[in-house]
């Protein structure tokens, strides 16, 4: 394997290993979603709006806020008796960092979604079962490129007074383009249209992907300290 | 770096400049009241655009300009950059407050509402909430290179997600008026019209450049006094 690649993926490891022994974000990051989802259910007139209608955004919110959740976690191990200067001192490149982290993150985030979406279609009564699997790509996709802001703003917050705060602050306009396409998306699925009717809003997710996968991976060497 | 004798002077040549963009303010509105004929269909609510519309212009100057000196700060780690990119943040946000007020008020009586989720609207609250954030930013890192270096980052990014955002709401719906000045055929505003919003664009981006000169200088000034006290205590 190159030695970029064993890099990423040795601290994609690193980071998904120290999750693992404690269980904590990812544990938390899960009740969460699953509170949000039933606060969300409660939040309407029951006589006017059907919980299908409120589903698309519930799932979309929920997830958007788990994956906040995780973000901060990445860097914030790093923190600890100052562990990233080990980790700018070890022979990988700085891009290897990033996506290393970004890896640990998606996967972290993934693991949630994958939890979460068929829990959000159980308590929701969905009835496209059939649909599930074009929902998850859908969620994936929009999930890349976000997760990738979220690494990168993760690396500064996390070494700033108030990080918690600014992060949740910084990322949510981010979150706004793929959130929304992913509302309307999910919405149409379960109703049974055809894809070709969301052509335009699976348009706007893989550009976003493009443009910020590259765009986070090009800043994040600025965000170390030399 | 700059000596604290020329900040001063910088500062007050920026006070002069906003001295002279604020009675320019004042001209456009007596312009604007008195002999810039009432619109037909709209009325005195009108009146409001020569307001709205400048501040719209010198809000997206600025943020734009923020944005392009966060891309050239990461490029030439001149500290200087990051200071101008700062004022001109600062400012930014300060003239979208302008911008975000001014709109509701016109909104309701001609649309009927104080705000809708519409393209334009939508972006810009996003841009003003982005600078809010970079700002906030800003305050929460104390070492000053670390501190331009992290908000040229989020500069960075912002400024690539507001088409995504304008993309968004546009596939969502619109709503706001076309433009009338920048479209590809000629502007469809009367003459006196045009003069009296032509002259406020002037002004706004003269009240622009006074603000940042004079926070440029403040910022400087700034960093001149915590090197002098790091001097001391070292």
């Amino acid at each position: 394997m190159p030695d970029f690649l064993r890099g990423v993926v040795l601290i994609a490891a690193k980071d998904l290993r120290i999750e693992w022994r404690t269980r904590t974000a990812f544990v938390s990051a899960l009740a969460f979603a699953v509170l949000v989802l039933a606060v969300i259910f409660f939040s309407r007139d029951p006589t006017l709006v059907s919980a299908n209608a409120i589903a698309p955004g519930a799932l979309w919110v929920t997830f958007a806020f788990a994956t906040m959740l995780g973000m901060h976690r990445a860097f914030g191990v790093e923190r600890d008796r100052h562990a990233l200067d080990g980790l700018l001192l070890s022979p990988v490149p700085r891009e290897a960092i990033f996506w290393g982290k970004w890896l640990g993150n998606l996967l972290f985030v993934a693991g949630i979604e994958l939890i979460g979406l068929p829990v959000a279609f159980l308590f929701y009564d969905l009835p496209g079962w059939s649909r599930l699997p074009l929902v998850a790509v859908v969620v994936l996709l929009a999930t890349v490129a976000f997760v990738a802001v979220g690494t990168l703003v993760g690396a500064m917050t996390a070494r700033t007074r108030h990080g918690e705060l600014l992060l949740v602050l910084l990322l949510l306009p981010f979150l706004f383009p793929p959130a929304v396409a992913g509302v309307q998306i999910t919405a149409r699925l379960l109703e049974g249209r055809p894809l070709s009717e969301v052509a335009g809003w699976l348009k706007l997710i893989a550009a976003f992907d493009i443009v910020f996968l590259a765009l986070a991976s090009l800043l994040f060497p600025a965000t170390l300290d030399e | 770096m700059m000596t604290v004798e020329r900040a001063n002077r910088l500062a007050r040549v920026g006070q002069v400049i906003t001295m002279v963009a604020l009675a320019g303010l004042v001209g456009v509105y007596v312009r604007a009241l008195e002999y810039t004929p009432v619109e037909r269909m709209q009325g005195l609510a009108q009146k409001i655009f020569y307001l709205h519309v400048p501040a719209a212009w010198a809000t997206f100057l600025a943020f734009g300009i923020a944005g392009f000196l966060s891309v050239l700060y990461l490029w030439l780690k001149d500290r200087r950059i990051d200071l101008v990119a700062e004022a001109s943040a600062e400012v930014g946000v300060a003239l979208s407050i302008i911008l975000l007020t001014t709109g509701p008020i016109w909104g309701k009586p001609i649309w009927g509402t104080w705000w809708t989720w519409d393209a334009r609207l939508t972006s810009t609250l996003f841009l003003f909430l982005l600078f809010v954030g970079y700002l906030l930013l800003r305050g929460a890192v104390t070492d000053p290179v670390q501190r331009a270096r992290f908000s040229a980052v989020i500069g960075v990014m912002g400024l690539a997600l507001i088409p995504f955002i304008h993309m968004t709401v546009y596939l969502f719906r619109t709503l706001h008026p076309d433009p009338i000045i920048l479209k590809p055929s000629a502007p469809s505003l009367p003459g006196a019209m045009l003069v009296t919003l032509l002259a406020s664009f002037g002004v706004f981006t003269l009240l622009y450049a006074g603000l940042v000169t004079q926070r440029y200088a403040l910022g400087a000034l700034r960093e001149l006094r915590l090197e002098r006290e790091a001097h001391a205590a070292g």
